[in-house]
């Protein structure tokens, strides 16, 4: 009969249970289930991996939007890059939702309530307009109310299942918004898309001190896993007052800014996109700020990113060809 | 086992376990640990912080101590005091790393067994309050945290939210998570609540604006109040500033000090 695991909290310095190391290493002396995790054997080579290269080979370019801290406005810049791409209806542009806890995307996109729908190939992305289709967990809830309160493997899965289910179809652009941090999901999308091609990510900030000390972890992981660095955005870059058109800095750049760090760390600075209070409520109300408030200094910030991350992927395909 | 036994010793000189939490990012809780500590030890409590944001731990640097190093002593490791009369003490990752900008990138497991050292392994002495920091979500990080400390019956949770619907919709969400682990949600902060231009004071709603009170409002819990967008207070914490003694003009300071009264008063009302 197969043993069954003994649930107790792993030990201090778990290698975890499918690591190469399970029931082999100095913590997991004195672990109930060391003789379960040291008997199980190598694990083979997930089949899911080969599965998502294979629905890869239809994705051209992938960028990820990434993080350290929460809050700086990765999905807002992800929902503006989906539909700044898909402007051009020439392209396919697909936008994945990692956050497994706090997914904003169907929000923003206008798709709150939408429910993901089987067919013969997969599940079907929804679309927001004809080249436009959105993933996230938010279609899979019943309710706004409904929590996701998963441990770390659970969340795994599902980024599994987002990438090897989905039937993305031909893809020009794959965005994938992620959670703030350096954890599961981040470790899982790079273990997964590892072996396809990424462009890159794109990291977002804002200017003060307390981002991007969490940035720059961020960056350090981005070298860790060879995640290649499309370049830094600092948002919510200063606001201008509707009345008397003064600047305030209310994230103040203590320390220089995204501009000193991205000196700093040798990476690209993509541009700076002031606060515009215009920006959350088109979020809110589901609608794309570009199209809704054409002439804000933020759209022109927006549209001057878009097409530097545009040149950066078309840069990449060449060089490839 | 002796860890249970350890537990019981490191915080049984707690008197009020408060965690601070939200669904979302960047909403203002470490900045409201921080700020709700400075303003308990302004009305003579001893308070600890401890910092479970494992990948991105904020708290250190606003209250200025991100050099300290952490020091083990019989009861296990010694929290790092910031001020001289000993009055706030903190617990956080970010004395453990080497450099600053060392990424932890750590699956769950890790992550948990981490938080449970931390809980039962910080030698915190006798504190009046012991505030927990959490990273945005609900995943392993909180789901450790309450069934550690749950045997030591928090005072409850405060919730942060901003007032746009993208983060009332995340809050939601924590709100069920406490409802699920029968943790008492003592109220919730709209934070960056309305920015009062410096120049010509025009008020604008950058983040919109109710969001949060409606919240509170149609899940039946305490609205505790708005914060405002402040930069003094940005800049407060980005120097590791006491803001609650420097600035008490300051737009965002009558909010955070009846904040803080209000908590003081569920801890009184508790006693009686």
């Amino acid at each position: 009969m197969a043993e069954e695991p003994v649930a107790v909290s792993p030990p201090h310095d778990c290698p975890g249970t499918s690591s190469a190391q399970a029931g082999k290493a100095a913590a997991c002396q004195g672990c109930p289930n060391q003789r379960l995790c040291a008997s199980a054997g190598p694990a083979g080579p997930d089949p899911a991996l080969e599965e998502i290269q294979e629905k890869m080979k239809g994705v051209k370019h992938k960028i990820l939007v990434l993080s350290g801290k929460g809050g700086v406005g990765k999905s807002t810049f992800s929902a503006q890059l989906a539909h700044g791409l898909a402007a051009n209806d020439t392209k396919q542009v697909a936008l994945l939702d990692i956050d497994i806890c706090g997914p904003s995307i169907p929000k923003m996109m206008g798709l709150e309530g939408e429910q993901v729908h089987q067919s013969g190939f997969g599940w079907s992305p929804v679309y927001v307009e004809e080249n436009l289709g959105v993933m996230s967990v938010g279609f899979l809830l019943s309710s706004p109310d409904d929590a996701v309160i998963w441990r770390g493997p659970k969340k795994n899965g599902l980024i599994k299942q987002f990438l090897r289910d989905v039937d993305w179809g031909e893809v020009d652009y794959l965005i994938v918004d992620t959670p703030p941090g350096t954890s599961d999901e981040h470790l899982s999308i790079m273990q997964y898309l590892g072996a396809t091609h990424i462009d890159g990510a794109v990291i977002i900030t804002t200017p003060q001190e307390v981002s991007l000390q969490d940035v720059r972890k961020e960056i350090n992981f981005c070298h860790k896993v060879k995640l290649p660095i499309i370049g830094v955005v600092e948002n919510m870059s200063g606001f201008i007052c509707p009345k008397c058109k003064n600047e305030s800095q209310i994230f103040p750049p203590t320390t220089g800014g995204a501009e000193m760090m991205c000196k700093n760390l040798n990476v690209s600075l993509l541009g700076k996109v002031p606060l515009d209070p215009q920006i959350g409520k088109s979020c809110d109300n589901g609608q794309s700020f570009l199209s809704e408030v054409p002439e804000s200094p933020a759209t022109s910030s927006y549209k001057n990113i878009i097409q530097r991350i545009q040149d950066y992927c078309g840069l990449h395909q060449s060089q490839e060809k | 086992m002796e860890e249970l036994g350890g537990e019981k010793s490191n915080l049984a000189g707690v008197r009020h376990i408060l965690l601070v939490l939200s669904g979302k990012g960047g909403v203002g809780k470490s900045t409201i640990s921080t700020e709700l500590a400075l303003a308990l030890r302004h009305a003579g409590k001893k308070v600890g912080i401890l910092d479970v944001d494992l990948c991105g731990p904020s708290i250190p640097r606003m209250l200025k101590v991100q050099d300290k190093d952490v020091h083990q002593c019989d009861s296990g490791w010694v929290p790092v005091f910031v001020d001289q009369d000993k009055s706030i003490s903190l617990m956080s990752i970010g004395f453990l790393l080497e450099k600053p900008d060392d990424a932890v990138v750590w699956r769950g497991p890790k992550k948990n067994a981490l938080i449970k050292q931390f809980i039962s392994d910080v030698a915190w002495g006798g504190l009046d309050f012991l505030i927990v920091d959490t990273p945005p979500g609900t995943s392993d990080e909180h789901i450790s945290t309450v069934e550690s400390l749950r045997p030591y019956q928090p005072l409850g949770a405060v919730l942060v939210t901003t007032p746009q619907a993208v983060s009332v919709g995340d809050v939601r969400r924590e709100l069920t998570f406490c409802k699920k682990t029968g943790l008492r949600v003592i109220g919730i902060i709209e934070n960056m609540s309305g920015f009062v231009c410096p120049h010509c004071s025009e008020c604008t709603n950058i983040f919109s604006k109710g969001g949060g009170e409606e919240l509170a409002k149609h899940a039946g819990v305490p609205f505790l109040g708005c914060v405002p967008l402040d930069p003094q207070l940005s800049q407060s914490l980005e120097e590791g500033r006491d803001f609650i003694q420097e600035f008490p003009k300051s737009s965002a300071f009558p909010a955070l000090s009846n904040i803080a009264q209000q908590i003081l008063d569920v801890t009184s009302s508790q006693s009686s």
